[in-house]
This record gives structure tokens, sequence and C-alpha cells, in this order.
């Protein structure tokens, strides 16, 4: 079995550094009425430092989950197994809960979804901003009221100190994004991971806020996850991305190599649903996926995405293996080892 | 600004409706002017004091005059102590104030922190002792509660009086009495209000920047778990003024429910009419106060 640690060579030729977040084998497991719900099934990732790691699934397939399992925030009732949770060199697995607050909002942070809900109503932008940093720095309250005004400047908020004072009601959604995004930049972390920031928001406030992710990692140099359902917001500011299906990533690989050579009929599917500038006749009808997303009780014998696949075949009631070629574009599907480059690279890893 | 205004303009409304329910309740139980002259008394008698009291003038005309002496503390005068109403409640309602507080700090401090801990752990223990605590409490009578702990504490442990108010042992029975009734309805809406907001995105998101538990519990969820907490907790201590009329009577606190008490069965109709006035007045205000203390607990209220 080849190793999946040992990040391949960037298409660049550049040197890898040191992954920041390794994953393997992530499981989220939801009880519920009808049983366990399997909502994420054995996730495999790796986060380099500043690099932008995106992650696109329809709504559904467990991007959120996975998410919060990586900052041990799961619903209470939700279970959560790994091989491997390893973040900066530390074994999240083996920490409490009080370590585990230690990390969070410092050195790994979020943003959420819902910027009108996320705040707290009751509280100032600026007492919130101002706990969090005290919360994870030994500082007074007027230095940390400094680095919230710089903050906010940051992510483009101007006057700053009147800002403070302020309630979240009494702001916009977008810049409640904003101090969201500048809350979880409070104590510079090396992680930031971003489910969905633009999904509730305008069109025109969606490229805003991205521009500013982009900016801002330009600037401190985190690395960032970004989770959207969005294959077009992807393509804009990350380097890596994983296509998540049912629960499972399928494939994985740099934004070029997916965008120009997809090799998951997932993945391809998700292609044909989104308009290409240029390529798409206006008004033109776009192709869509047919079928529905397999339950995710129980577990599925073989390929997860073999009842809506146009290839499917009785090689499709097994697993797929991991298909992975020198440069780190890794599929996983039966028939992508047939593909135009099949022995670049051993399958890196079974089930 | 606008809301407090808004709530002051409200209370002041409600003030004026108690006002004249409580003088249009008097009326309508009798004629005064025969409870005023006295048993035995002669027609002409009767005739003479309805004149001397004005009690023959228009209804409204009445109500104006008897309002407008409310105003500068002139409720009349007892007709069984001969002495001025106001006086009288001045003297009684301090205990019953006493009385109130300490209920109400006695419901409070056992039912918020047993909601909160119902809530963290939904379905455990405490949460089912605290449920069963709640039933119980609802299902009693406030008197029964009050007789079984004289019998308990007063009779049988011999811990504590069970009459009177010469000391503040005097006020332990009857403030936990009166504060166990309330005790349930708090405790249910903070648990259920913790549950709700512990659910929400905000602490989520608190959790997510590594606030510690505590923080998290207290500063952001409790804090906004309590809004509809203290909206209810005035509504409790209306309940509770109503209750201490029978409590007061059986410690024998010579508060102003007691006086009501007493005066009810004398038919001393001005005392009644002040007393009622007084604890309506009451409630008024600490709903005003429960309102503005929510403005504050929710900007939300306060901010347009
Ligand atoms: N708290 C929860 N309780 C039960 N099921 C949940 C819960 N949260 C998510 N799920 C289920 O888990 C699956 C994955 O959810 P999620 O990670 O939120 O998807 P995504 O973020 O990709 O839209 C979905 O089927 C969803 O219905
Ligand atoms: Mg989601």
């Amino acid at each position: 079995m080849a190793d999946r640690d040992t990040t391949p060579p960037r298409s660049d030729g550049a040197p890898s550094p040191a992954p920041l977040l390794v994953v393997r084998n992530l499981r989220v497991t939801l009880p519920t009425l009808g049983g366990d719900l399997h909502a994420v099934r054995g996730v495999d990732l790796s986060v380099r430092a500043g690099e932008t790691f995106g992650i696109v699934g329809e709504s559904g397939c467990g991007k959120s989950l996975t998410s919060l399992a990586l900052m041990n925030l799961l619903p209470r009732h939700a279970r959560r197994g790994a091989d491997r949770i390893e973040f900066a060199g530390q074994d999240l697995q083996a920490l409490g809960e009080r370590q585990m607050g230690d990390l969070r909002g410092n050195s790994m942070s979020m943003v959420f979804q819902q910027p009108m809900s996320c705040l707290n109503p009751a509280y100032t932008i600026g007492n919130q901003l101002v706990s969090v940093f005290r919360r994870h720095r030994k500082v007074g309250r007027s230095e940390a009221t400094e680095r919230a005004v710089y903050l906010l400047d940051k992510v483009g908020i101007t006057g700053g100190r009147r800002r403070l004072g302020q309630y979240p009601h009494q702001l916009s959604g977008g810049l409640r994004q904003r101090v969201m995004i500048a809350m979880a930049l409070m104590c510079e972390p090396d992680l930031i991971i971003a489910d969905e920031p633009t999904t509730a928001l305008d069109v025109t406030i969606q490229a805003q806020i991205l521009h500013l992710l982009a900016e801002l990692q330009q600037e401190f140099g985190m690395s960032i996850i970004l989770i959207t359902h969005d294959l077009g917001i992807v393509a804009r500011i990350a380097n890596r991305v994983a296509v998540m299906y049912a629960g499972e990533f399928v494939e994985v690989g740099s934004v070029d190599q997916l965008y120009s050579d997809p090799r998951h009929p997932y993945t391809r599917g998700l292609f044909d649903c989104i308009p290409q500038p240029g390529k798409t006749p206006p008004g033109a009808r776009l192709g869509f996926i047919p079928g529905i997303v397999p339950s995710l009780f129980g577990k599925t014998a073989g390929c997860a995405f073999a009842t809506r696949c146009a290839k499917a075949g009785d090689a499709c009631r097994d697993a797929p293996p991991w298909h992975g070629d020198a440069d780190g574009h890794e599929v996983r599907c039966h028939f992508a080892g047939a593909g135009p480059n099949p022995t670049a690279a051993p399958p890196s890893q079974g089930t | 600004m606008g809301y407090f205004l808004k709530r002051l303009g409200l209370a002041l409304l409600v003030a004026l409706v108690v006002s004249v329910i409580s003088f249009g309740a008097l009326r309508i139980s009798g004629d005064i002017a025969t409870a005023i002259a006295g048993e035995g008394a002669s027609s002409e008698d009767i005739e003479f004091t309805r004149k001397q009291h004005g009690l023959d003038r228009p209804l409204p005309i009445q109500y104006l005059d008897w309002l407008s002496h409310a105003l500068q503390g002139d409720l009349g005068t007892s007709l069984y102590f001969r002495v001025p109403v106001a006086e009288l409640i001045g003297d009684r309602l301090p205990i019953s104030l006493a009385l109130g507080c300490l209920a109400l700090i006695f419901a409070v401090s056992l039912a918020v922190p047993l909601g909160v801990v119902a809530a963290l752990k939904p379905n455990s223990i405490v949460d089912r002792l605290a449920l069963w605590l709640a039933v119980v409490g609802q299902a009693m009578p406030t008197f029964w509660f009050a007789l079984l702990m004289i019998v308990v504490f007063g009779a049988w442990l011999r811990w504590l009086p069970i009459s009177g108010n010469e000391s503040w042992k005097n006020f332990i029975m009857p403030a936990i009495a009166l504060g166990y009734y309330a005790t349930p309805a708090i405790m249910r809406l903070t648990r259920a209000g913790m549950i709700e907001v512990l659910g929400l995105d905000y602490i989520r998101t608190a959790r997510a920047m590594g606030l510690r538990s505590g923080t998290v519990l207290f500063k952001h969820a409790l804090r906004n778990a309590v809004i509809p907490v203290v909206s209810l907790t005035a509504v409790q201590f209306g309940f509770m003024l109503g209750g201490s009329i029978v409590i007061e009577s059986i410690f024998s606190l010579h508060g102003a429910g007691h006086l009501a008490w007493i005066s009810i069965s004398r038919s001393d109709l001005p005392v009644v009419q002040g007393v009622v006035l007084v604890l309506a007045l009451i409630y008024i205000l600490l709903t005003l106060l429960a309102d503005l203390l929510n403005a504050w607990l929710d900007p939300r209220l306060r901010i347009e």
C-alpha cells in the first residue's frame, strides 16, 4: 500500500512543505431513530501550510460534519472515528476538550455558513472580538480592542472603533460575515475552515468575501479549507480540491487537474451542471445527474455513485480502489485506472 | 428610549384601568353607605351617611374625586380601625414586600440553577429529579405545603417559629411556601430556554473560538435563555402577591395580605380597596422593571 501521507510533489515541481493537517479514515456516525447514519465514511485529506484546500459536493454529502469533526464540534450525539487526525504535529484525538479549546479560535478557526445567526445578539461586535483574543492571549482590554480595530480594518470594515459598539443586528449579512472572518483571524490561526462562507450572501457580496479571503491568505499565510457546493468558487481560490460524494471523497487533485481532466464520472457530472462562459451557449440546457443520492444508513458495499453512473458495470459492486498519478491527481473509480495514464502511479490505497 | 417610553405609557394605562376596576369592584360589592353606617343603622342614618360621604353624586364624579385623593396618598379611612387606610397599609406593606422578595429570591435561586443543570443533561437523573420537583410543586396547594412545613419544622422538629413576625426566622417558612409555588414554572422555562439556546449557531461559534465552557454557558447561553424567564418571574410575583394573602394568614404574619384577609371578613371595604390597588400597582411596577431588564438583556429590543 502506497503511503498517501507523503504528499506527491506539486505539478510545478516545487518541494512540498510538510502537511499542516493530516486526516486518515475520518468517520462520523449519527445515531438516529432509523438506525446509524454514516454521514462521513472514511475521508483522507492532507492540507499543506498556506494552501487553500477545497471540498466540493452536493448538499447533504457530509461536508459540514467533516469540518465539525476536525474541530471536534460535532453535535453531542454524533460519534467521530479516525485512524489519524494530526494538526501541526499534534494528535487531535488525544486532546481533551480543554486542550481542544486552547487550539480552537487560536491556531485553528472556523467561519460558518450562517452570518445572520452566528454572532451573539446580546453582545457588541467589540465584546465578541475582544473576548476571543483575550481567551487565547494574556493581554489587557485596550490592547485587545486595538487588535479588533486592526482586524476589522483588514476585513474591510471602516470606522472600526464605532463598529465595535454595534450589535450584530445592526449590520448587514455581508458585514456580519466580515466580522466573523475577523473573529476567526483574531489570533492569526494556522488553519481556517470556511464552511460555505458565501452561500447565504448575495452574489456581489459573495465575490467580495471570496476576494477578501484570498487577500487575507496572502497577507497572513494561513491554510484554508474552503467548503462549498459551488465548483466556480473553488476554482477561484483553491489550490487543491476534493470532490465529495455520499460521505466519501471520490476525486482529489489540483484545481488545474480537476478542471482540465475530471476523471470521476461524478466530477464530470458536476461540471456539466455549471454553465461555462464561452462554451455554454446562452439559454442552453445544463446537464444534471439523474438518480438520487444513496441512503447513508448502513454500509454501501460497492461504489456509492454506481446507482447514478452511466458507466457502471459489474465491477462497481466492489468498493473502487484509489488510482493516483505521480502529480497527485487521485480518483476513486474502477474505470479510472484504464484512463489515459494508467501506469503513472500504483493505486495508492484500497477501500 | 422609545421602547422605555412605550412601556411606561403602557404601565400608566394599565394602572388607570386597575384604578377603575378597584373603584368599581367596591361599588358593585354592596351599598357602601350601609356598610359605613354600621349594623342596625336606620334608613335616615344611611341616607345621611350617603350624603356626608358624597355617595349620592354620579359615579364618574365619585371616581375622579376618589382618584385625586388616592393620588395624594389618601385612600380613605378604615371602617374598623378608624385610621387612614394609607397608614394601615404603610405599616403592613413592608412585611409583605419582605416576604415577596424572599420568596422570589428563593424561587429564582432554586429554579434557575436547576433549569440550567437539567438543560445540560436532558433526561439525566438531575433532569428527572427537577421534573419531579416541578410536578409535585405544581400539584401541591400552597396552603397544604405551608401546613406540612409547620407540622414538620415548627411543631415536630421545633426549628422554626410557626407564627408572628418578630424575627427573620419567622419569614423562612412563609417565603419557602410562597416561593416554591413559583419554582416549577421558572425552572421549566429556564430549562426549555437553555436547551433551545445551546443549540443555536452563536453558541457553536463561541465554542469554535475556543471560549471556555463556563463562558459559553453563562455569558453566551444563559443571558439569552433567561429573557423570557424575566417576564415570567414578574407574572409569578403577581401570583405570589395573591398567594401572600393565604400564606400571611397561615403564619400570622401581619402584612398587607393578612390585612386584606381580615378586612374582607369585616367588610372593611376601603381597606380591601386600598390593598388591592397598592398590590396591583406594585405588580405593574414589577412588570415595568422586567421589561427594562429585558431591554438591557436583549439589545434588539432597545436599539432599532
Ligand atoms: N445533527 C444532525 N442530526 C442528524 N443528521 C444530521 C445532522 N447533521 C447532519 N445530518 C445529516 O448528515 C448528512 C451530512 O450532513 P452535512 O455534513 O451537514 O452535509 P453538507 O454540509 O455537505 O450539506 C446529511 O444527510 C444530514 O441530513
Ligand atoms: Mg453544510
